[in-house]
């Protein structure tokens, strides 16, 4: 019983990761079609900005993960003007590598700056606590509240501001919100900046009770593509409840089946999904 | 009947797109769709071309039921089509682009290709032979050496009528043909229509350009809002006032 | 001499180079970069007939190499079969399950077949890396074979291995030419401008392109079981996303869509990356950018580039020849006139 909600707790907090990582891919989805190959990077970086400041500057935790969020947001916004932008009216084929380019270099950054090692990266809330009759870290328990508290702020941001509405305007239908006066360039921008953050938050969180190396994005980001089919491409609520719903799968599956094939749950999950439903779970194309 | 649709309906999510719609395309005529903007013209081309399966109702083609077939196995059975925008291959001649229109009426596989066999030869000498002929057909020899992507709006729409005519259709279906291009060109493709007529391939088009429409077209179906509203010669329809009313901006259902 | 002429004379001369090439240069290491070069090339041709020509971007292919590299390596080291065979089945293998691979995928496009492919590569990966018993897992599989003897013919030398590469190098870019200069690469290519389209003028896109996707993954798998018999070591990480990033980045810098692009992406990132040895695992931070600045720029790489440039010197040739000729006309004509005035 104890493993089960130790187990339990985990998938909570590995599914509490890859909602947010998910969240900035399907908010980048649904407003630019694009599939971002290159989040993946982004959530990378987020964790080496955080870990730099901390051991270079001998910054906070706190203030470390709010540099790691500008910096990263920003490169978002950059990657945006320099890369999609451009290429808005190419064949689809085309932001897809353009993407995967982005990705290969900001990897190749990273091993050069930070080196090809392991590195951890130490907590202020190391401490072990005790709920519902479970010990965890206190890091743990941080992951999961600081994962509510963005996703309920990214909410109240979409939903009660003019700007975060625009957004959601865009996502639903891009020339109509041009038509009315929408200043897509901006909203696009804004997008991945919101995209960016989301990365360096769940990258810079979750950091401490994994390692930071320069390949830890590409589970993340291959498993955040499957949690946003899984929850319908663009969708907001789809990319959160998947992200749990992965999350629990992987901790379960790690205890109940094999620890060895865990990874592969989630694709074999989407080859399924697909198999069937080709334009992925709650698809809004009508033929 | 040549062309028959029974009750054909499409609904995207709850919206009914066509609703109910009989129609019966008349052989060796020049057929027209019209209506206003959204009235579900191109949803009914696509119903009827298999690009689109209906939500209900059926579609007849000399009175074989063609309602679920996918559109390859339509276009074998001579219907073909044209979209309002066609993508082209830029990069490579207009001769090529077209040649790939009568591939439907050959045999030949991948291993015939690798290994040039006979079968192969002759083929490809037939799909050849058939792009030059389409090309003359609408006037086009002169350009059949350009890339496809330095010719103009006016040639460009008529290698969307070669490339479906190379497909030995008995019926075309035209989507805005004279969309973006001016009236002395439009006037050409109106003569390019009549000589298709005159060969023997009915033709039924959905156009904006009221004039063209009235002045060619022998027989004409008014959608609006998805629904029939009139159907006749260009005079009887004019004369309908459901169809004044669609067009002048009155309430369609008063 | 017309252009076909003069295409026709460079592929001859290249052939002959990369034929006498052995005699010219007598380095030894040279001649294994070269020789891996090739095995790249034919994996690239695989990728490009269904990424470039079909317009479907699978992200898989690292992990079809790599069945076709395993497949090559069990059955010659744990089954003992022989080679030839081993290389005809490796091909077969990897062709089957590309075809079962691709009745699934293919239904899906554009974003949704990438992710998925994305996907399938990785699981083929893992399974690899994991699957101890079979494929050693990250030991890797060592002691594979060199391709057995043909009567007089031996392959133990880095030379011979170099022709026999070359020679399905060469194979491979005949059958790709054929393919591409025929009705079905006409098929293809219709499919790629527009499925709706291509459906509509009669077009089975679906055999279309499951019949490209086991083609291209019949290449892959044929490079891999080369690549496994030419370094005789195979480790999982031939089936990892950074191989097909390396193959994506050859082709697109040489261009994707044509036919040249494949040797000549392959040769220059293969020729500047050993030129730049020194940045070994930081040759992203070049090749990165690259590729995305030739996407946006140069969507078809370094042989469309040249290719459009070529045909648009062509152009305005004939059109100044053109010129000359109305010059020429009215010339004429104006003498005409004189003599009439004169007259």
């Amino acid at each position: 019983m104890e493993i089960l909600t130790q187990q339990l707790f985990n998938g909570l907090t590995i599914g509490s990761v890859y909602s947010l990582v998910a969240l900035g891919l399907t908010l980048v989805y649904g407003i630019l079609h694009i599939p971002n190959f290159a989040h993946g990077a982004l959530y990378m970086l987020g964790a080496y900005v955080t870990l730099t400041s901390m051991l270079l500057w001998d910054f906070n935790y706190w203030l470390a993960i709010s540099i790691s969020i500008i910096v990263v947001g920003l490169l978002g916004v950059l990657m945006e003007r320099l890369v999609f932008n451009p290429l808005k009216n190419a064949p689809p084929i085309h932001d897809k590598i353009a993407a995967i380019g982005i990705l290969l270099f900001l990897e190749a950054f990273a091993q050069l700056m930070w080196g090809a090692d392991y590195r951890s990266m130490s907590t202020p809330y190391g401490e072990v606590v005790n709920i519902f009759g479970t010990t965890v870290t206190m890091q743990r328990v941080l992951i999961n509240v600081g994962a509510v508290i963005v996703m309920i702020t990214l909410y109240l941001f979409l939903k009660k501001t003019i700007v975060g509405s625009t957004i959601i305007a865009m996502a639903q239908n891009r020339k109509g919100a041009h038509l009315v006066g929408i200043n897509t360039n901006k909203v696009a921008m804004l997008t991945f900046l919101i995209s960016g953050a989301l990365a360096a938050i769940a990258a810079s969180l979750s950091a401490p009770i994994n390692l930071v190396f320069p390949g830890m994005g590409h589970l993340v980001i291959l498993k955040a593509f499957v949690i946003i089919i899984l929850g319908g491409m663009g969708s907001i609520p789809g990319a959160i409840v998947g992200g749990y719903i992965l999350g629990f799968s992987e901790s379960l599956g790690a205890t109940y089946i094999s620890n060895d094939y865990k990874d592969i749950i989630a694709f074999v999950l989407l080859i399924i999904i697909l198999s069937f439903k080709p334009q992925g779970l709650f698809s809004k194309e009508g033929v | 009947m040549f062309i028959e649709t029974k009750e054909l309906t499409k609904q995207f999510g709850g919206l009914a797109a066509v609703k109910n719609v009989d129609f019966a395309i008349e052989k060796g005529k020049i057929n027209a769709i019209i209506g206003p903007n959204g009235a579900g013209k191109s949803t009914f081309f696509n119903l009827v071309s298999g690009s689109y399966r209906p939500t209900s109702g059926q579609v007849f083609y000399k009175g074989e039921n063609i309602t679920n077939l996918p559109s390859n196995k339509i276009a074998k059975l001579g219907v073909s089509r044209t979209f309002q925008t066609t993508n082209l291959f830029e990069q490579a001649t207009v001769l090529d682009n077209v040649i790939v229109g009568h591939r439907l009426r050959t045999q030949s596989n991948l291993l015939d290709a690798v290994l040039r066999t006979k079968r192969y030869k002759r083929e490809e000498k037939q799909c050849r032979d058939k792009a030059m002929e389409v090309l003359d057909f609408t006037g086009l020899t002169h350009i059949t050496d350009q890339l496809a992507g330095s010719i103009t709006q006016e040639e460009k729409k008529r290698v969307a009528f070669a490339l479906a005519l190379a497909t030995d259709p008995e019926v075309v279906f035209l989507d805005e043909p004279a969309a973006g291009i001016n009236p002395g060109e439009t006037e050409g493709l109106a003569e390019l229509m009549k000589k298709m007529v005159k060969k023997g391939i009915t033709v039924c088009l959905i156009e904006h350009k009221m004039q063209m429409v009235m002045k060619l077209a022998e027989k004409i179906m008014v959608l609006n809002y998805g629904e029939k509203i009139a159907e006749g010669t260009a005079d009887e329809v004019m004369s309908n006032k459901k169809v004044i009313k669609a067009y002048l901006g009155g309430d369609a259902s008063a | 001499m017309g252009p076909l002429q003069k295409k026709h004379l460079i592929i001859t001369g290249l052939i002959i180079l990369a034929g006498i090439f052995p005699f010219i240069n007598q380095n030894d290491y040279w001649l294994h970069i070269l020789t891996l070069s090739f095995i790249w090339m034919i994996a690239v041709y695989g990728l490009n007939l269904l990424a470039g020509y079909t317009g479907y971007l699978s992200l898989a292919h690292a992990g079809f190499f790599a069945i076709g590299a395993y497949s090559l390596g069990l059955l010659t080291v744990k089954a003992g079969i022989n080679y030839w065979a081993a290389l005809v089945l490796s091909c077969v293998i990897t062709s089957v399950i590309g075809f079962l691979i691709g009745l699934i995928s293919l239904r899906t496009r554009e974003h949704f077949f990438a992710i998925y492919t994305l996907c399938v590569g990785y699981v083929i990966y893992l399974v690899i890396d994991k699957w101890d018993s079979l494929t050693g897992g990250v030991r890797g599989l060592i002691g594979i074979p060199a391709p057995s003897n043909i009567g007089p013919l031996s392959f133990e030398s880095t030379l011979s291995q170099y022709y026999l590469v070359l020679f399905f190098l060469l194979a491979t870019i005949f059958v790709m030419y054929r393919i591409v200069h025929s009705l079905s690469g006409r098929t293809f290519i219709a499919i790629r401008n527009s499925e709706e389209l291509a459906g509509t003028i009669g077009i089975s896109t679906m055999k279309n392109k499951l019949v490209v996707f086991v083609l291209s993954t019949f290449f892959a798998g044929l490079a891999g079981a080369l690549y496994a018999s030419f370094i005789r070591f195979i480790g999982p990480d031939i089936g990892y996303t950074t191989v097909i990033f390396d193959l994506l980045t050859y082709l697109l810098v040489g261009g994707i869509g044509t036919l040249a692009g494949p040797v000549v992406g392959t040769m220059l990132i293969v020729s500047v990356s050993q030129s730049l040895q020194f940045l070994q695992d930081y040759r992203m931070l070049i090749f990165g950018p690259l590729l995305t600045l030739i996407i946006i720029f140069y969507p078809r790489g370094i042989v469309g580039f040249f290719s459009d440039w070529y045909r648009k010197r062509q152009s305005t040739k004939l059109q100044s020849q053109k010129k000359k000729q109305v010059k020429s006309n009215m010339d004429d004509e104006d003498l005409h006139e004189d003599r009439v005035k004169e007259g």
